[in-house]
C-alpha cells in the first residue's frame, strides 16, 4: 500500500489578521507545495511578515484557516523553522551551543546535542569559531549559526523573513548560495520574504508578489523556470532572469508606487 | 605609565590625603577627639580587637546574620519575582501591596521584631530578609519583563518551553539584573544585621558600636564602622568575581576583565 503522501505542505484559505481598526492582510489564499522554494514579495508595510507569523503559529489569525502539513496550526509551529530578520542568537551561549540549544530545547541532553551540532558548524563555515559569543561575530556569521540553529531540528518548512537584509551585497550573496546549497540537499519547503524582487527570483522556484496595504493579499504568482543548482550572483546576469524580473517588476511597481504614495 | 596605575595611585593618594588631614586635625586640636577620634587610635583599637579577639565573635554573628538574610531575601526575591514577572495577572493584583509593604521603612520593624523573635540572631535575619527580598525582586522581575521578544520568539519557534525557557533564556537574561541586585543586597543585609544589632541584641557589630557609643567612645563607633566597611568591600569583590565569571558572553563584561 502506498503511503498517503502530503503534497500541500502550507495552506492558508481566507486569511485575514486585523490589528484593532487596521487590517493587514484581507482574504488571503496561497499554497506552497512539499519541496516548493516559495518567495514572498511586496512593499514595505504589506504585511508579509504577518502572513509568515501566522504560518509560524506566533499569531492568531482573525479568520481563515491556516494548515501545515495538512494540519491546522495551534501555537508555535514544530513542524517549521524560523529564521528572523534580526538577531535571535541567544548572547549568553557560544556559537556552538547555540546550534545545540535548537535540539536542547526539544529534550536532547547537551553533551549529545554539542556533538551533533558540530557537523552544522563545520557545514556553515564556522569550525573555527565554536566557542565564540554572538557579539564576538560578524553579521554574516550570526547568520549562519542562526540558519543551523534552525537547520539543526531539521524542520519540514522552512520559514524566512528578510534574513539576510541587514548584510552588505557580497556577504548576502554568499549567504543566498549557501542557504541554496543546505536547500538542494533535502528540498525542504520555504518562505522566504523579501522586498528585494532581484533576490527572490535568484533563490526560489516560485514568486508571489502581494499587493500594498492595508488589507493585501496576492496579486500575481510567477513560476521561476531557471535552472538549479544556481548561483546567486551569476543567475542575474541571464537573459532569462532579466525577462522574469521584468514581467513581475511591470506588476509590483504599481503596488510600490502606491506604498509610496500612502506614506506620503 | 598604564592607565589603571594612575587611577590607583590617585585613589591611593585621596585616602590618604583624608586621613593624614584628618589625622593632622586631631592632633593639633583642631577637631575634637571626644566627637572625631583620631586615625591613628582607630587603627590602634583596630589591631587591639582582632590581637585579643574578642571582635571575632561579633564579626562571626554578624556575618551569619547578613549571609543568611543576604541568601533566604536573595532566594525569595528571585522566585517571587520570576513568578510575578510570568504570570501578569498575579502581579497585577498584588502589585499594591508590594508597593505598600516596601513603603515600610524597615526600621520601624525592629521593635516587632524584637517582641516576635526576641533578641536572638532571627530578629536581625527577618529584617536583613525585609530589606533583600525588595531588591532581588524588583530587579528580578525587571530582567525578565526585558528579555528580547525575538530572542524569545526564536527560543520558543525552536520548541523551547516551561522550563527550558526559564533556565536558557528568562534566567540568563535577567542576570546581570539580578547580580546588580546582589551587589545592593550585600550592603542592604548589611544594615538590616547591623541596625538590628544596634537596636537591642547581646551580640554583633552594631552591638558593639552602640555598647561604644553608649559609654561616649568616638573610636570605638569608627573603629567598627572601618571594620563593616572592609567586611562588606571584600564581599562585593567576591560578587564581583563571580558576575564576571558568570556574565563571560556580555561585550562589557569582557571588557571589564583586562
Amino acid at each position: 500500500m502506498v503511503e498517503p503522501r502530503v503534497k500541500t505542505a502550507v495552506e492558508l484559505r481566507g486569511l485575514t489578521v486585523r490589528f484593532g481598526d487596521y487590517t493587514a492582510v484581507q482574504g488571503v489564499d496561497l499554497e506552497v507545495a512539499e519541496g516548493e522554494f516559495l518567495a514572498l514579495v511586496g512593499p514595505t508595510g504589506c504585511g508579509k511578515s504577518t502572513i509568515l507569523n501566522v504560518v509560524a503559529g506566533l499569531l492568531p489569525p482573525s479568520a481563515g484557516e491556516v494548515y501545515t502539513m495538512g494540519e491546522p496550526v495551534e501555537g508555535p509551529n514544530r513542524r517549521a523553522g524560523y529564521l528572523f530578520q534580526q538577531d535571535a542568537l541567544l548572547p549568553w551561549k557560544t556559537a556552538l551551543d547555540n546550534i545545540a540549544m535548537g535540539l536542547v530545547f526539544r529534550g536532547v541532553p547537551l553533551r549529545e546535542a554539542r556533538e551533533r551540532a558540530r557537523p552544522w558548524l563545520e557545514r556553515v563555515g564556522l569550525a573555527r569559531f565554536s566557542d565564540r559569543y554572538p557579539h564576538q561575530l560578524s553579521g554574516g556569521m550570526k547568520k549562519r549559526v542562526g540558519l543551523a540553529q534552525v537547520l539543526i531540528t531539521n524542520p519540514r518548512l522552512l520559514l524566512m523573513d528578510e534574513p539576510f537584509s541587514a548584510l552588505d551585497v557580497q556577504t548576502r550573496h554568499l549567504m543566498e548560495n549557501l542557504l541554496l546549497d543546505l536547500w538542494q540537499e533535502d528540498r525542504k519547503s520555504v518562505i522566504f520574504i523579501t522586498h528585494d524582487l532581484e533576490e527572490a527570483i535568484a533563490l526560489a522556484d516560485r514568486v508571489v508578489v502581494l499587493s500594498a496595504g492595508p488589507a493585501s493579499r496576492p496579486i500575481g504568482s510567477f513560476h521561476i523556470p531557471l535552472r538549479r543548482p544556481r548561483d546567486v550572483a551569476e543567475v542575474r546576469l541571464t537573459e532569462e532572469f532579466l525577462s522574469i524580473h521584468q514581467e513581475i517588476w511591470s506588476l509590483l511597481r504599481g503596488e510600490v508606487q502606491k506604498s509610496y504614495a500612502q506614506q506620503g | 605609565m598604564p592607565n589603571k596605575a594612575r587611577v590607583r595611585l590617585w585613589q591611593l593618594g585621596i585616602l590618604l590625603a583624608f586621613l593624614g588631614l584628618w589625622e593632622w586635625g586631631a592632633r593639633t586640636g583642631r577637631l575634637d577627639k571626644l566627637y572625631f577620634a583620631q586615625p591613628s587610635e582607630i587603627a590602634a583599637r583596630i589591631v587591639k580587637w582582632f590581637s585579643e579577639g574578642e571582635i571575632y565573635r561579633h564579626l562571626w554573628v554578624t556575618s551569619v546574620e547578613m549571609l543568611l538574610a543576604f541568601a533566604i531575601g536573595t532566594l525569595l526575591g528571585v522566585a517571587m519575582g520570576l513568578w510575578l514577572a510570568l504570570s501578569p495577572p498575579v502581579a497585577a493584583v498584588l502589585d499594591p501591596y508590594i508597593k505598600a509593604l516596601n513603603s515600610i521603612p524597615r526600621v520601624l520593624l525592629a521593635p516587632i521584631f524584637t517582641i516576635w523573635f526576641g533578641l536572638g540572631m532571627l530578629k536581625m535575619i527577618a529584617l536583613g530578609i525585609t530589606l533583600v527580598f525588595f531588591v532581588a525582586f524588583f530587579n528580578t522581575y525587571q530582567g525578565v519583563r526585558e528579555v528580547n521578544p525575538v530572542v524569545l520568539a526564536n527560543a520558543r519557534m525552536l520548541g523551547a518551553d516551561g522550563s527550558r525557557l526559564l533556565r536558557h533564556v528568562y534566567l540568563p537574561s535577567a542576570a546581570s539584573w539580578i547580580f546588580s541586585s546582589l551587589r545592593t543586597s550585600i550592603g542592604f543585609a548589611v544594615i538590616g544585621a547591623v541596625i538590628g544589632e544596634y537596636l537591642g541584641s547581646a551580640a554583633g557589630l552594631g552591638y558593639v558600636i552602640q555598647q561604644a557609643e553608649g559609654v561616649f567612645d568616638t573610636t570605638g563607633v569608627f573603629a567598627g564602622i572601618a571594620v563593616l566597611m572592609a567586611f562588606v568591600l571584600v564581599l562585593d569583590h567576591l560578587v564581583s568575581r563571580v558576575e564576571a565569571r558568570l556574565l563571560r558572553w556580555r561585550p562589557q563584561a569582557v571588557e571589564n576583565q583586562v
